[in-house]
């Protein structure tokens, strides 16, 4: 049972993000147009509570439930990575209108088309992992 | 009360529920990144045998799998029981912007020329959802994280690698609206 906690956390997740119209392909072409606060209110909403949480769990070195230090690992130093990946990730998160979160919960919400875009994305990991040696990083 | 939830939720309340969920995970042992579970499938599929990447512990990471079933349970619950129907409210300009690209004003929470099962199993349909699904599986992988684990986690952590890829995402982003969907829609 220690795992449910987990499938609330994910319930929590897939209810905000559909209530919050996160999962939509509209908001998505709204946002990349810059032509409504929403996204970037949700965003920017979830990053500055989320910095100031991180703070303070380092500044008093918080621990988690089951008493472990919570560490936080820095992501490794690179520019190219970063931007030719997190291009290509824009390239398809503006054409399906879904990144990965939101995928699943369309899946919830019985748009049963985003499978296609699931399977894509599952392809899409597989063959990174398959020339991942040749790319510059 | 239930009524009053049916309605569409203004952006703070999602904010702060996701620094929440970000927060509830850290104090789980965990951390929030929801592509992860993508290559995770991969290895439970077996990716494993071919190809190093693939060969992990993934089933440390079972506690992400059930996320990802809960918010497929979320979605649900949210389109069954708590919603109001009411079309996506987007802002004016957008409909009108999209209405020239051959993309109706919204009636639900996704448009029919993409979502719909007629649309999506035309040649042009399946192919965007195919590979915009790819670019991001491919992506999200390359940069070693995606909206969750970069834009919230990564900056919230003040990490430079994560505002890099946050650019990458709207440089893409930006690509794929203004120059590829007028030229595919």
């Amino acid at each position: 049972m220690k795992s449910i906690k987990f499938i609330i956390a994910g319930i929590l997740f897939g209810i905000v993000m559909s209530k919050s119209e996160a999962i939509s392909w509209y908001r998505i072409q709204e946002m990349f147009r810059f032509q409504d606060f929403h996204m970037y209110g949700i965003i920017g909403t979830a990053v500055v509570l989320g910095t100031i949480a991180t703070f303070v769990i380092k500044k008093f070195k918080l621990r988690d439930i089951q008493g472990n230090p919570i560490v936080f690992t820095p992501k490794e130093k690179s520019v190219s990575r970063y931007l030719i990946g997190g291009t290509i990730f824009g390239l398809g998160w503006a054409l399906t209108g879904a990144c990965p979160g939101p995928m699943f919960v369309n899946v919830g919400f019985s748009y049963w088309a985003i499978f296609i875009a699931i399977a894509g994305a599952l392809s899409g990991t597989y063959v990174y992992g398959a020339i991942k040696d040749r790319l510059p990083h | 009360m239930l009524e009053f939830i049916s309605q569409p939720w203004p952006w703070y309340t999602s904010g702060i529920v996701i620094a929440f969920i970000m927060v509830l995970l850290l104090f789980f042992g965990k951390s929030f990144g929801f592509s992860s579970n993508l290559r995770v499938i991969c290895s439970a599929c077996g990716a494993g045998k071919k190809l190093k990447f693939f060969d992990y512990d993934w089933r440390a990471q079972t506690w992400n799998l059930l996320f990802l079933v809960g918010a497929i349970i979320g979605g649900f619950i949210a389109a069954e029981f708590l919603s109001s129907g009411e079309p996506v409210q987007i802002s004016q300009a957008t409909i009108q912007d999209l209405q020239q690209l051959g993309i109706s004003a919204p009636d639900g929470m996704q448009p029919s020329e993409i979502f719909s099962l007629s649309a999506a199993f035309t040649l042009k349909g399946f192919l965007i959802l195919l590979l915009g699904g790819f670019a991001i599986g491919f992506g999200a992988r390359y940069a070693g994280g995606c909206t969750s684990g970069h834009a919230i986690s990564g900056i919230s952590n003040l990490q430079l690698p994560s505002l890099i890829a946050v650019i990458g995402f709207f440089i893409g982003g930006l690509i794929t609206t203004f120059v590829l969907l007028p030229l595919i829609l």
